[in-house]
């Protein structure tokens, strides 16, 4: 027998190699774009040049995959503002409109479900008891008797675990106080959403899937752009309307009008109207991650 | 699950590690769509008040109902309290809203119906309604006068858009009423199946 009949000879693995080589340079040559992103730096160490090529590129990418103009937003955060949230508790009713307003804003996958925000049902008597709560009550008509609705987002923490645990610095907190993640820099190790208390972050276990007639085409780097499989995703504040005026998405379905949004740095704003002049609490204000979230009691 | 992880297993470290990489960052481009719709906002029209104080949402009428001098201009107006059974009974019937003490003409002027009437005998156009409401409720209207009761679209930093009391209360029976919740998120057993 010689050299050349052996299966796992040195020539035949050196042609396979080869075989490799020219297959991935091919096909790299013909998805140059794929690879850009692929190869892509995070985020955060980008040129505005570098930024922009990206936007466009990403802008293009979407308008053809969904078939409608799409806007991928950059947009940095503006000095002297800080976002705070609050929520009264007195008047939630756990309609969850919220749910799929946020769904609908922020492009999260239809199938493998995504929420973003959850809704838990929890009994007056208990008082704020998560191990007793329940997110999959269905009743004909809310509110239910003996019964307050919770609902549960990013909490925007001043003191994030998530970003401190993530291997790579591919989420961190932005100046006005936003905890984003970059989808192209993310691993999808999924330890952020093991540090995080709140439940807050989500995971594509699969290709997201949001029908091209339903997606929402205004977005942000940073917030509610297409994501991929194998990345974490969370509550931006809507962060594509927050930084250009507008409020969240939740905050304007609210039939109760329980969501309450604006700026912590501004003394005449509704937020710090509330932080003075309501009782007002934080989740797990044991853990010391102080929330930007704010629940209260307007009654 | 076993078997997943042993086939990632066996993909990652194939000596194709190389070429699946490249399917993955190439994977990412899905079907091609084609469609032109854009998504719902959640937009309001709003009204300015002739004062400029608060924008307001208009006042939630019934179809056909306003103005009301239409009918009323040629009736004799009947101050008796009452029960009505003729016209406006639906409103009549249902009326929850300190119904022991008051009725319509506690808040509707008695000459003008395209008017309200404060306690003090001012005339109120519709979209100033608030202020009736404020009355009684002071401490809402103290809140929603400064966003913290009540919905409001618009800018959290400029122009607001205020939602007036009835279009969330219908004022003559202001208890909220209950809603229909949207859909529970998915089950475990539901992923699974």
């Amino acid at each position: 027998m010689n050299n050349q009949d052996k299966p796992n000879s040195r020539r035949n693995f050196l042609k396979n190699v080869a075989i490799v080589a020219g297959g991935s340079i091919a096909l790299s040559s013909c998805r140059s774009q794929a690879m850009k992103e692929f190869l892509q730096k995070n985020f955060r160490t980008l040129t505005k040049k570098e930024k922009n090529e990206i936007v466009k590129n990403l802008e293009l990418k979407y308008s053809a995959k969904y078939g409608k103009e799409f806007h991928v937003s950059d947009e940095t955060a503006a000095d002297g503002i800080e976002f705070g949230y609050a929520l009264d508790l007195s008047r939630c009713i756990g309609c969850r409109r919220c749910v799929y307003a946020c769904v609908e804003e922020n492009n999260q996958s239809r199938d493998p479900q995504i929420h973003w925000i959850q809704v838990l049902q929890m009994e007056k008597d208990k008082g704020i008891d998560f191990a007793h709560s329940d997110v999959h009550y269905n009743p004909e008509l809310v509110p239910e008797e003996g019964h307050f609705y919770l609902p549960v987002q990013c909490q925007q923490c001043r003191n994030p675990q998530c970003t401190t645990v993530c291997p790579v610095k591919a989420t961190w907190q932005e100046p006005d106080g936003i905890v984003v993640v970059d989808y192209n820099w993310c691993i999808g190790c999924r330890y952020c959403m093991a540090a995080c208390p709140y439940g807050a972050r989500h995971f594509n276990w699969a290709e997201p899937n949001v029908p091209a007639e339903e997606i929402n085409p205004e977005t942000h780097y940073l917030g509610n752009r297409p994501r991929i499989k194998g990345v974490v995703e969370k509550c931006t504040f809507c962060i594509q309307r927050v930084r250009k005026g507008k409020y969240p998405s939740c905050v304007e379905v609210c039939p109760v009008g329980a969501r309450k949004f604006g700026n912590l740095l501004d003394p005449n704003s509704e937020i710090r109207y509330i932080l003075e002049n309501k009782r007002v609490l934080v989740l797990k204000q044991e853990l010391n991650t102080q929330p930007r979230f704010y629940y209260f009691f307007g009654v | 699950m076993k078997d997943y992880i042993r086939t990632k297993f066996k993909i990652e470290f194939s000596p194709y590690l190389l070429i699946w990489v490249i399917a993955v960052g190439c994977s990412n481009t899905g079907d091609l769509y084609v469609t032109d719709q854009t998504p719902v906002k959640f937009e309001v029209n709003s009204t300015i008040l002739q004062s400029g104080e608060i924008a307001v949402t208009p006042p939630p009428f019934s179809d056909g109902i306003f103005p009301c001098n239409d009918c009323h201009s040629s009736q004799k107006p009947n101050p008796e309290r009452r029960k009505l059974i003729e016209f406006h009974d639906d409103v009549s019937d249902m009326f929850n809203h300190d119904s022991q003490n008051r009725w319509c003409l506690d808040c509707h002027d008695v000459n003008n119906r395209d008017s309200l009437r404060l306690a003090s005998g001012k005339l109120l156009d519709f979209k100033e309604s608030y202020k009736l409401c404020g009355q009684c409720h002071g401490d809402k209207l103290r809140d929603w006068k400064v966003g913290v009761h009540g919905r409001r679209t618009g800018e959290w930093n400029g122009i607001k858009q205020y939602y007036l009391c009835v279009s969330c209360h219908n004022p003559h029976s202001p208890k909220f009423q209950p809603l229909k919740p949207e859909a529970p998120p998915v089950t475990l057993d539901e992923i699974t199946n």
